[in-house]
Parts: structure tokens; C-alpha cells; sequence
């Protein structure tokens, strides 16, 4: 078992050892989710504070549920309502949360590498929950996580991520996990939003849907973000879906134990038909359970990196 | 020069181990005289070979099938941030705790804070009738009051030693091995 990290900032600095004593930790909390009393005393007495600078509910509940069941405190502190707006600086408000003795944070930003910038001017632990188009590491253990539930192995997988890759920070989480863990990464979607030079990460870029589909164990569609969609980015969601869209009838186009994953909130008729959505083929509600058991995982891990580093100091 | 560092001893041979957990499923049964109720659970790592061990045991006595769980702790520790992350191992309890007579088995008993954590950690499975505690080691120091119902073995130790349990079934090839800690500090280490 390896972990020695005060924070979880992304997963291309993690090795593949760390990504799986996350993945067999989250397990093992998982368990703890489907039993009667659901809570342990693991961070008893600790404090999380969700500084969410960028608005998101889902991952925030999670993340907040999660340090609930480990029986932490929990803040919310949301952009609208911070002193952000008044111009204080994100370093000021991180230590003045540090100078109430909050043990995490738990970051979302718009800006990328906001949360490594926090975790060198803080004592305290940090976690990504989503940095600009960066990463969003615990969707990316989330997901493998569930692709290794059900498919019994990570490597040799073939996942074929769908969609607006190119400003996706789930997307960017997702290569690094599985490659990392030995699965092979299709990208799929218009060239806009899948270039080539993810080729580079050593990925396949394909642009017809049925080649990126054919093979795949796993289609992870990414949420088309058509409320902050750049304008250029192609014509509009009528043509994304006529091209991309997964519906049942394209679903004869894949393996027939291929499983369909989303992260949500999920376009009911854009990226996927609500009917595939719903089929017995879609895991994206379990993604949201195990979500939170990855969420006690991380958490649980850089609580107890803290004496090691502590130790040295 | 390093401290010179012996070579663990052998405390417990593989016949002594199997007439302790002979010794342990006797005094269990007899306290126990139909089993009715009785459930082991085996504490992660250690206790879990040795919760079979006395299952099949004590099976063989009271004629029936012995239910045994396995309950991991690391979650309930007392220690969690002044260590690192002890490793999370399954806990898998196929029966309600409820009103059962609970034998908890662990290999070693030391400062009894593997104990208290596997108490909160039963505790939120269910409410035991009795819960009691069988131990193949008592190697004192206690940190806590808590104390073995049944034991295998008492054995005098310094804090520093280090006890090991090796339970291998059949072969003859288990042991309890003892690392004596160097008695004073050696030179500048």
C-alpha cells in the first residue's frame, strides 16, 4: 500500500500504485455506504471546508456528504458569497480559513493549478474537486473506479471518451488514470473540441463515432456544455447529436456488453437519449454512489499523510 | 557501527501454537456449554486465520457450523493522524451481530487499542449480547482497560520487541517469533 501525500491535486502526478490504494481503499467505504449505520469516526474532530469558487452542486454534496460520513465538520463556502466578490485575494481567504483550523480544503476554480497554488501556501490538506480545464481528480477515480467494478480490470480496457474534450478537466483526469493503469483512450467528438495533439498524451483521435464505438468496453460521454459553449465551436447541439449522440439505435453499433458512463448533470436528447441513459447498460448512477466512497477514500488517505509529513518537519 | 540487531527467536513452535488454540476452543466451550449464539469474528489481519481455526473447532464440539465474520478496524483507530493511512482490508460479517454471543479473536493482545477500536467498530454493526475476547498472545502493556476472556498464551515482553504471529495451516510451518529490541541505544545511529 503507498500513499504519502498531504493532498490530491491531480492524477498525473500519481503512480499507478497510488491510484490503486485509492480505488481498493474506496472500496472497503463503499461497504461502509450499504450498511445501516453509514458513518465512521475516521476525521472526527477534523474540519472540511468546500471552497467552491466555481459553482457546482453534485461534486460539492458529495464531497460534503462524504467528510460527513467520516464524522468531520463541514463549511460551504460558496463564490456568491465570499468575500471573493470583494476582491480579497483566493491566498487571504484560504488563510483565514486555515486560521479557523480547517483541516482540508476542498477546491473548485476556474483557474487551473488554483488548487496546487494552495496546497504550497497552506499547512492545511487540499483537494481538487475541479481546476479550470485541468482535472478533476476524484471524477477520474470515480470513474475508473467503476469501470474496474464492473469490468473486473483496468488495464487492457478499451474507454472511449466522447465529446467536449478539449475543455474538459474529466476528460484530462480520465487519460491520465487509465493510461496509467494500462487501458487503451479513444477521444471522440468534432475536431473542434478533439484536436489531434491529444495524440500526444497517447491517445487514438478519431472523428466518426462508429470507428470510436465499434471496439469500446466503455463509452464515457462527456457533458456537452452548451450553457458556456464557445460560439465557434460547432453549429449546434441539433448537429452535435445528429453526429455524436448516443441513442439506441447506435448502440447496435457497439459491443454488447460495451457500459455507457456519464458524470452529469447529463442533456437528455444532446449527448445521450434518455432511454440509453436509463438502459440497463448505464452505470451513471452508480458512478454517483461510488463517487462519494472515493471521496472518504481520498479524504481518509491525506488525513493520515499529515503525521509522516509532520514528523519531518 | 549499527546496534547489532539479533535474529527474531522463536517463542511459540508450530506444535505449541496448536495446543494453545486447543487450550483456547476448550476453555471456550466449556463457558459456552450448547455454543448456541456464538459467532467468531476475526479482527484484520491477525485474528481472521485464527477465528477459522477455532470455528472448526469448536464446530466439531457443539455439532454445528459456527458463524465467522471479519472486521476490519483501521476506520475506528484513535491514531489516524499521527501515522500513516494503515491499510483498509475488507470487513465482511455474513450474519447480525444482534443479540449474539460475539468472541472477538485476535492474534496479539498489547496495548489493548486494536480492542477499543473493533468495539466502536462492532458497535455500529448491531447490538451484541455479550461481546468477549480470545487472544492467541497476551504480551502485556496494556494502554487501555481491557482485558483477554480467553488466551493462548502469556508472554513476557519489552515494549520495543516486536511479536510475530505466522498461522499457516497443516504443514507445520506456523510460529511466534519474537524481535527483541537492542537493549540500550548503540553508538551514534
Amino acid at each position: 500500500m503507498t500513499w504519502h501525500r498531504k493532498d490530491l491535486l491531480d492524477l498525473q502526478s500519481l503512480s499507478a500504485e497510488e491510484i490503486v490504494t485509492v480505488l481498493d481503499t474506496a472500496r472497503e467505504f463503499k461497504a461502509v455506504g450499504e450498511r445501516h449505520i453509514k458513518k465512521v469516526p475516521a476525521l472526527r474532530g477534523k474540519t472540511v471546508v468546500n471552497l467552491f469558487v466555481e459553482p457546482s452542486t453534485r461534486t460539492r454534496i458529495s464531497f460534503e456528504l462524504a467528510a460527513q460520513r467520516l464524522s468531520a465538520d463541514v463549511i460551504n463556502f460558496s463564490a456568491e458569497a465570499s468575500s471573493l466578490r470583494k476582491g480579497e485575494t483566493l491566498k487571504d481567504t484560504a488563510k483565514n480559513l486555515e486560521a479557523l483550523n480547517a483541516d482540508f480544503i476542498v477546491i473548485r476554480h476556474s483557474a487551473a493549478g488554483a488548487p496546487h497554488f494552495l496546497a504550497r501556501v497552506l499547512g492545511s490538506h487540499v483537494v481538487n474537486a475541479g481546476d479550470g480545464a485541468h482535472e478533476h481528480p476524484t471524477q477520474g477515480l470515480l470513474d475508473i473506479f467503476t469501470m474496474r467494478e464492473k469490468k473486473g480490470r483496468v488495464e487492457g480496457l478499451r474507454v472511449t471518451i466522447l465529446g467536449d474534450i478539449l475543455y474538459s478537466r474529466v476528460a484530462r483526469s480520465n487519460i491520465w488514470g487509465l493510461q496509467k493503469l494500462g487501458a487503451q483512450v479513444t477521444l471522440c467528438g468534432p475536431p473542434t473540441l478533439v484536436p489531434r495533439t491529444f495524440e500526444a498524451m497517447g491517445c487514438r483521435v478519431v472523428h466518426d463515432l462508429k470507428q470510436a464505438i465499434r471496439d469500446a468496453d466503455v463509452i464515457n460521454l462527456l457533458r456537452i456544455q452548451h450553457e458556456r459553449q464557445r460560439k465557434s465551436m460547432f453549429p449546434g447541439l441539433g448537429e452535435y447529436t445528429n453526429l455524436f449522440g448516443i441513442t439506441q439505435s447506435r448502440l447496435a453499433d457497439t459491443k454488447p456488453d460495451a457500459l455507457i458512463m456519464h458524470p452529469g448533470p447529463i442533456n437528455r436528447g444532446v449527448e445521450v437519449d434518455g432511454d440509453v441513459a436509463d438502459g440497463e447498460r448505464s452505470v451513471i448512477l452508480e458512478q454517483v454512489t461510488n463517487g462519494l466512497a472515493i471521496r472518504m477514500a481520498a479524504l481518509y488517505l491525506i488525513n493520515s499523510s499529515r503525521g509522516d509529513s509532520a514528523a519531518h518537519n | 557501527m549499527p546496534p547489532q540487531t539479533p535474529s527474531p527467536a522463536v517463542l511459540l513452535s508450530a506444535s505449541a501454537i496448536e495446543s494453545a488454540v486447543a487450550r483456547m476452543s476448550r476453555a471456550i466451550a466449556d463457558s459456552h456449554p450448547n455454543g448456541a449464539d456464538v459467532v467468531l469474528i476475526g479482527i484484520q489481519t491477525g485474528g481472521v486465520h485464527l477465528a477459522r481455526q477455532l470455528a472448526s473447532r469448536l464446530g466439531a464440539v457443539w455439532k454445528h457450523n459456527l458463524p465467522v465474520g471479519q472486521l476490519d478496524v483501521a476506520m475506528h483507530r484513535d491514531d489516524l493522524d499521527q501515522r500513516l493511512a494503515p491499510k483498509v482490508h475488507p470487513t465482511a460479517i455474513p450474519f447480525d451481530v444482534t443479540g449474539k454471543e460475539v468472541i472477538l479473536v485476535d492474534d496479539v493482545l498489547f496495548t489493548g487499542r486494536t480492542t477499543r477500536a473493533a468495539l466502536g467498530a462492532l458497535n455500529d454493526l448491531g447490538r451484541p449480547k455479550r461481546v468477549q475476547l480470545a487472544v492467541l498472545i497476551d504480551r502485556g502493556h496494556r494502554e487501555l482497560p481491557i482485558q483477554a476472556d480467553f488466551i493462548g498464551s502469556k508472554l513476557a515482553t519489552a515494549p520495543a520487541d516486536r511479536v510475530d504471529v505466522q498461522l499457516i495451516d497443516g504443514d507445520g510451518a506456523s510460529q511466534v517469533t519474537i524481535q527483541r529490541a537492542p537493549l540500550k541505544r548503540g553508538g551514534r545511529s
